[in-house]
């Protein structure tokens, strides 16, 4: 017996700065895929993924499944600067004392929506899980991190951190922030913090004044900006094309 | 070098410059004094271009050149340099990169080569040694966690690599101990102090002056030059106040 595959639209929470467009258009059953990841007890694993401009701009949605087992460390680091829709979701199971290291950047212009959709279950005691994204948005994009953290019951000690900051380039662009936090633990240290801003004129003449022209200051700062999320990849040669990819979507802005 | 003709301007619409002309040579050093509020520093920011400092009349002539036609990277580029009163703070770009980009930004406008990796951390490397500024700090975040005399300092190592014409100093002796004063002071004159350049300092002490000998000392005071003249007139002010001197 097969059952219809519903597709989702902005009324669901998940959703809701999601394209609706694009969704009404789009294939239920790729919608409802997963990829799954075990990492086993003590074994750390890096992922790193670019989501660049699509050749035909079909946007897509990728999503990941991710069991860390005891002491396992988890690393994910994705640059999101595709369109016109491209989300990029994680759900991660962390055992006892495992680890998970989020950095995520999007970067576009254009009228695209990306987004990042995390869930962070702590499943057990003493988990960790540090979660940073950086939006950087011009013309009408929108840059949007949604972020679950859950808590279960007797997950001590669990440690979990979650910082979103947004820039926008021009007027008219947006980002969206919203952090959930299901805790079922008392013993616990959940943070979550959220900012969104122009880029620092301050910053800007000061670059000016000393011969700086502004779309190379804006590169430097932009650069500065979205750093953070790269900061703790263990690659470096990773990190570089990470920051070097992102920064190329800025390239080709006319802003 | 620097003529500025009758230069009005407005900050959010208020008029601070009212009429300020200036006529500095090369070769010469100028000191302009004034009480809080002259438009000391919104002189700073005008010749600079800084956003928001809107010029609504007059003319500055730099080496011939329309400076208030420029684009504030052009000024810089030309030969200009502003130190400013509140350097500020950039995470995550380093001194030695922000300076790097910043050279070569200026030689590419005026259609010289880059300089290479290894002259420029020469260059940087002799231009800290002169002000006495650790090199590591450099490698630092621009100003970021530096004191406020680091900061001054680290403004005339940046004088010192980016070699301008003209200089622009807006209280560059504000948050300077003793010590730092007389280093500063040094590194202005040893940078600076040629024929072919000149400097605008802008202060409300006697003390680098001390240091840093002016030919000419201007008062200004309610958004123009109201009395200009030799070394002596900074001493007449320490002495006997603006309010008496402007009178």
């Amino acid at each position: 017996m097969t059952q219809a595959l519903a597709l989702p639209t902005t009324r669901d929470e998940d959703w809701r700065y999601a394209d609706a467009a694009w969704l009404a258009a789009a294939d239920p059953a790729a919608l409802a895929q997963w990829e799954d990841v075990r990492i086993a007890a003590g074994e750390a694993r890096q992922v790193y993924r670019v989501l660049a401009a699509d050749a035909d701009g079909a946007g897509r949605v990728e999503r990941l499944r991710v069991h860390v087992g005891a002491g396992g460390r988890f690393e994910l680091a994705v640059v999101n600067a595709a369109g016109p829709y491209t989300r990029f979701e994680a759900a991660v199971t962390l055992e006892r004392g495992a680890h998970f290291a989020f950095g995520g950047v999007t970067i576009g212009g254009g009228a695209n929506v990306q987004e990042f959709v995390t869930r962070v279950i702590h499943a057990e005691p003493e988990a960790t899980s540090q979660q940073i994204v950086r939006a950087v948005q011009w013309g009408r994009a929108t840059g949007n991190f949604l972020g679950r953290i859950e808590v279960v019951r007797d997950a001590q000690k669990t440690d979990a951190e979650q910082n979103f900051r947004a820039i926008l380039l021009e007027q008219g662009a947006s980002a969206n922030a919203k952090p959930e936090l299901e805790i079922y633990a008392d013993d616990v240290k959940c943070a979550h913090g959220a900012a969104i801003g122009a880029l620092d004129q301050e910053a800007g003449f000061y670059m000016a004044s000393r011969g700086i022209p502004p779309e190379v200051a804006r590169k430097l700062l932009v650069r500065a900006f979205i750093a953070d999320a790269f900061a703790d990849v263990s690659d470096e040669a990773e990190q570089a094309r990470l920051l070097d990819t992102a920064l190329a979507a800025l390239e080709g802005a006319a802003l | 070098m620097l003529k500025i003709d009758n230069l009005q301007a407005e900050v959010a619409n208020k008029p601070i410059l009212k009429g300020l002309s200036l006529d500095v040579k090369p070769g010469e050093i100028h000191a302009i004094m004034g009480p809080n509020g002259a438009g000391k520093s919104t002189l700073g920011y005008t010749l600079g271009g800084r956003p928001g400092y809107e010029v609504t009349g007059g003319s500055v002539d730099f080496a011939g050149q329309d400076l208030l036609a420029l684009e504030p990277h052009e000024r810089a580029a030309a030969g200009l340099f502003l130190g400013f009163q509140y350097p500020v703070e950039i995470p995550g770009v380093s001194f030695v990169q922000f300076l790097r980009e910043a050279l070569n930004a200026q030689r590419k406008t005026r259609g010289e080569e880059p300089l290479s990796g290894g002259d420029f951390l020469k260059l940087a490397r002799e231009k800290a040694a002169l002000l006495k500024l650790d090199m590591d700090m450099l490698k630092r975040p621009v100003n970021v966690g530096f004191s406020g005399g680091e900061k001054k300092r680290a403004e005339m190592v940046q004088m010192g690599i980016l070699d301008p014409k003209f200089a622009v100093l807006d209280e560059t002796d504000s948050g300077l101990d003793i010590d730092a004063l007389r280093i500063v002071g040094e590194g202005i004159n040893a940078i600076m102090r040629r024929p072919d350049k000149a400097v605008l300092l802008i202060t409300h002490y006697q003390r680098l002056l001390d240091y840093v000998k002016p030919d000419v000392v201007h008062v200004l005071a309610g958004g123009r030059i109201v009395k200009s003249g030799g070394p002596e007139l900074a001493l007449e002010l320490e002495r006997e106040g603006y309010e008496a001197v402007v009178a």
